[in-house]
């Protein structure tokens, strides 16, 4: 069975690779979906949405997704769509979405759309949340919907909290996402809970960082610098400095453009850990 | 930097073929003599209170070394004040480093008598004949081949002490003939706590170690020799007690292969070339520790592969001595810390990233007399240093300290001395002067979180140190009458650039409990000054006392004064010596160390004195000779500890010892 399946690609790669030096206009065939795993597909009567990302499940925190649409009646994936998407988590009493990114079409790539979801919460058995996928092919507008399973992630990798401004935030680290032992560039996103709904980006505050470990005494390390906005990719940056490898708490404090603090501690000898903080481990 | 290693190695390829050279050139047969300025004493000649005693035991009578304890196992050697990382401590020219990151396996460790023959101590740029150094260099030496027809020869050592209940066993064969010899000896220690004065156990200061080596040589033809040389040592369950950890293993192997050549009519006397590798394998751990704050390994490894090669010649009046020399080490240290939470991954770090070392240089010695009563001696050495961080992991964990390193680093260093002598019947008087400098050492350059106990800070390495340099002065003068001598010595050191770690509060100790962070950093100087005079009298040809004083001072230029600098000492010995039975009562002590530095983390460590008795006696039987030596150390049981040991750790109380040695032809 597996030899077959090895002599089939075999067949598949001589094949193609005689296709492209025999004609050296066509476009080589590259995979479009390397290094990606399929966590779901959602469809309807005429697409299969199929959704990827490197791991192959959603987990809470933040999730770069790539998606394909793939048309039913022909087997082939579409080029040309618009998409957005809608999250939704649905509890006893309510529904609430969660912060996302537009989607656009990935650089480089014709048949695949990226963009990100932030699942700030789930449920202990990965329920509770469905995604609603809005796109449109020439014209015409066609929507999926399925139920999708967002495991919990082991360490806290994203937060909500209520500010002292009695605003709701979300706080979710992008980067790194193989920490190691030197200066780490920290990626961290953070979102405004406008409503159920609507999470905008949050715009030139500071955050200030603090990382900690604390089964070691719950030391420091030096050099490390507080994340700034940058409005390009409307992300804050900071450098997080790791001396070795365990468990991290990255202690944080969140600063409005006015230089309030809405939230978070500095850590000293009797408050271990700030009220605001992200966790990390390699 | 390649074809600078290229270049030595073909220096070392010509002079071999030099010496191969019959260029014949009989001006002056004598053979260089060898310049020893602290001393240089057979080992194992019996002549010792201990036949068995370690090499850390012996090297501590001499008058400017120190030995640093942090147990009963492993001493630290000093110099002038100024210890391993200051000094070129090699076998015989063989460099081998430790692969201990807190210093608890000195080069020392991994030799013992059994394997040497003497030790060769020289005071500051004395000791670079075999690599750089600003304090000195120790120098163990093989014994030399030994082709004297002389058979089959036994000996067997035996040894017992009962502080600590320390065994000692030893065995040595030895055969000869005229082209062919071997050599195998084998020796094991043991010994459990030790008890300070007062009957106060030391809990954690055993250890067991056992030592083998081989050495064997033949005689290629009158000219040209071939020497091999194997020594493996291997120390388990050695205690630290000074220190929060234990080491389970201590574990060196030791090789060489040894080219002799010499003909007295050729331009080049004798021509030594060697080959070596060494590894070392050192394993610390804390399971013996009922409690620690947090579970950690921290095992090290260290190898060294190198060569020197040895010329020796005369010109005229001059004895000319060169030796070229260069080794690549490689020393990789890593820390696996075990959260009391076990739901926490381990944490890991390379506390040594995997550090290069490639050095290779030159050294060149001329004595000459210039006239009957006056020497001049001068010695250069000129080498190229390079350090390279071989684990990217290594390289970019210094970098969150020094974003702007590189993975190399390439220094040149020098050494320069000259030594005037002059000397008459009645007296004699010298005077050196000596500039010299060195590459930081692994730890100095490239430590990460190196927790050192006696200060209880953690250090971090620094790659961008400058090399760190010494001017010295040394003077010497004896005075001898048929009875009476009198002697001074005196050395004063200004160490510019002196490494030393500086406290960086803004930095968070990674240990639990630690004060704070260190960074090594350079005083822009500092001082080191020692002084030691020596004097005996004779009452009779087997009677006679001799003393010894000493004062040591330094300071660097941040006005605090140096760690580990020698209050003053005394030493004063009775002595009765027949060839059959010797005895001696000694008195040793320090004076208060009022000069304490409580900077670098020293308290001030009280005065102490202690008294010794030894005995020895000599028999012969029909075929074998009979070699006993007793006494008691610390008679009256002191408890005391000197400013030399690791977090004040007392010394041992009173001990009674016995060693007996018999060689059979």
């Amino acid at each position: 069975m597996k030899f077959r399946h090895v002599l089939l690609n075999l067949c598949i790669a001589v094949f193609a690779v005689s296709c492209s030096t025999d004609d050296n206009n066509d476009t080589p065939i590259i995979n479009e979906i390397e290094g990606l795993l399929k966590i779901q597909e959602i469809s309807n009567a005429t697409h299969t949405i199929e959704i990827f990302n490197t791991a192959g499940d959603f987990k809470t925190g933040y999730n770069n997704v790539s998606i394909r649409i793939k048309d039913n009646a022909t087997s082939n994936y579409i080029k040309n769509a618009t998409l957005s998407w809608m999250p939704m988590m649905q509890m006893p009493t309510m529904q609430h979405s969660c912060p996302k990114s537009e989607i656009a079409k990935t650089i480089g790539k014709e048949t695949v759309y990226e963009g990100f979801i932030i699942y700030q919460m789930t449920n202990t058995d990965g329920s509770g949340w469905s995604l609603t996928v809005n796109y449109a092919i020439d014209g015409t507008d066609y929507t999926a919907t399925d139920d999708i399973v967002v495991l919990q992630s082991e360490k806290q990798n994203t937060t909500s909290f209520m500010g002292s401004d009695n605003n709701r935030y979300i706080i979710a680290m992008i980067e790194p996402n193989n920490p190691k032992i030197a200066i780490n560039n920290l990626k961290v996103g953070l979102f405004k809970m406008e409503s159920m709904m609507t999470f905008p980006v949050v715009e030139n505050y500071t955050i200030t960082l603090d990382p900690r470990m604390p089964g070691m005494g719950n030391h420091s390390s030096p050099n490390n610098t507080d994340l700034s906005y940058n409005d390009e990719d409307y992300m804050y940056y900071g450098d997080l400095s790791l001396t070795m490898t365990g468990y991290w708490v990255l202690n944080l404090k969140l600063i409005n453009d006015q230089d309030a603090i809405l939230k978070g501690e500095d850590v000293t000898e009797t408050n271990e850990k700030s009220s605001l903080y992200l966790e990390l481990e390699f | 930097m390649k074809k600078f290693i290229i270049y030595n190695i073909s220096l070392l390829f010509s002079g071999f073929i030099v010496g191969q050279e019959a260029v014949i050139n009989k001006k002056d047969t004598t053979k260089l003599d060898k310049v020893i300025v602290l001393g240089q004493r057979k080992l194992s000649n019996y002549r010792q209170e201990k036949t068995l005693s370690s090499i850390d035991d012996y090297l501590e009578k001499a008058n400017k070394v120190t030995m640093i304890k942090r147990g009963n196992y492993a001493w630290e050697p000093t110099i002038n004040n100024m210890n391993s990382d200051r000094l070129n401590v090699t076998i015989d020219g063989m460099q081998i480093f430790g692969a201990c990151t807190d210093k608890m396996d000195p080069i020392t460790s991994y030799v013992d008598v059994s394997n040497l023959e003497k030790v060769s101590v020289g005071s500051g740029q004395t000791g670079t004949e075999n690599g750089h150094c600003l304090g000195g260099g120790i120098d163990l030496k093989l014994p030399v081949s030994k082709y004297f027809e002389s058979g089959l020869k036994t000996s067997i050592d035996l040894g017992y002490e009962t502080n600590g209940n320390y065994k000692t066993g030893g065995l040595d064969m030895e055969y000869s003939s005229h082209a062919f010899y071997i050599n195998a000896d084998g020796i094991f220690r043991k010994s459990d706590n030790y008890e300070a004065g007062n009957s106060q156990e030391i809990l954690y200061s055993q250890f067991q170690k056992y030592n083998i080596s081989l050495q064997t040589g033949f005689k290629l033809n009158e000219n040209h020799t071939m020497d091999a040389n194997v020594i493996y040592d291997k120390a388990t369950d050695v205690g630290y007690p000074a220190l929060p950890m234990d080491v389970s293993l201590a574990e060196a192997l030791i090789t060489s292969v040894t080219h002799n050549y010499s003909n007295d009519s050729t331009f080049i006397k004798t021509l030594e070339t060697k080959l070596y590798f060494n590894t070392i394998t050192h394993i610390m751990d804390d399971s013996k520790r009922p409690e620690v704050p947090i579970r950690m390994d921290m095992p090290g490894w260290s190898d060294t592969y190198g060569f020197y090669n040895k010329a020796t010649t005369t010109i005229n009046k001059h004895k000319l001595a060169l030796n070229f020399n260069g080794y690549y080490n490689r020393s990789l240290a890593e820390m696996t810390m075990y959260p009391n939470d076990p739901n926490q991954p381990a944490m890991f770090m390379y506390t040594w990233p995997d550090i290069r070392t490639l050095y290779t240089g030159i050294f060149a010695k001329d004595d000459v007399p210039l006239n009957e009563n006056e020497t001049l001696s001068t010695s250069v050495r000129f080498g190229y240093h390079n350090n390279k961080i071989a684990k990217q992991v290594g390289l970019e964990s210094l970098q969150i300290f020094y974003p702007e390193i590189d993975d190399t680093k390439s220094r040149f260093l020098t050494s320069i001395a000259s030594d005037y002598t002059f000397k008459k019947k009645t007296y004699d008087v010298s005077f050196g002067l000596g500039y010299g400098e060195r590459a930081p050492s692994v730890s100095e350059g490239y430590g990460f979180f190196l927790f050192n106990s006696f200060d209880n800070y953690d250090y971090i390495g620094n790659p961008t140190l400058n090399n760190e340099k010494a001017i010295e002065v040394n003077a010497k003068a004896n005075f001898y009458s048929t009875k009476f001598h009198i002697g001074i010595e005196a050395s004063y050191f200004y160490i510019m650039d002196y490494i030393i770690g500086d406290i960086d509060a803004s930095l968070s100790p990674m240990t639990i409990g630690a004060n704070g962070v260190r960074i090594y950093k350079a005083l822009s100087n500092a001082t080191i000054f020692d002084v030691y005079l020596n004097s005996s009298y004779k009452f009779s040809k087997t009677f006679a006392v001799n003393g010894t004083l000493g004062y040591n001072y330094g300071k660097g230029s941040n006005n605090e004064n140096l760690p580990l600098i020698k209050p003053i000492s005394y030493l004063a010995e009775i002595s009765y010596n027949t060839t059959k039975f010797n005895a001696a009562i000694q008195l040793e002590g320090n004076g208060n160390q009022t000069n304490y530095s409580n900077f670098y983390g020293e308290d001030e460590t009280p005065m102490y004195g202690i008294l010794n008795l030894n005995l020895g006696h000599v028999f012969y039987t029909n075929n074998s000779k009979w070699v006993l030596k007793y006494g008691a150390e610390n008679i009256m049981d002191a408890h005391y500890s000197t400013y030399a040991d690791w977090n004040n750790i007392p010394r041992q109380g009173g001990n009674f010892y016995m060693n007996l040695s018999i060689v059979l032809p």
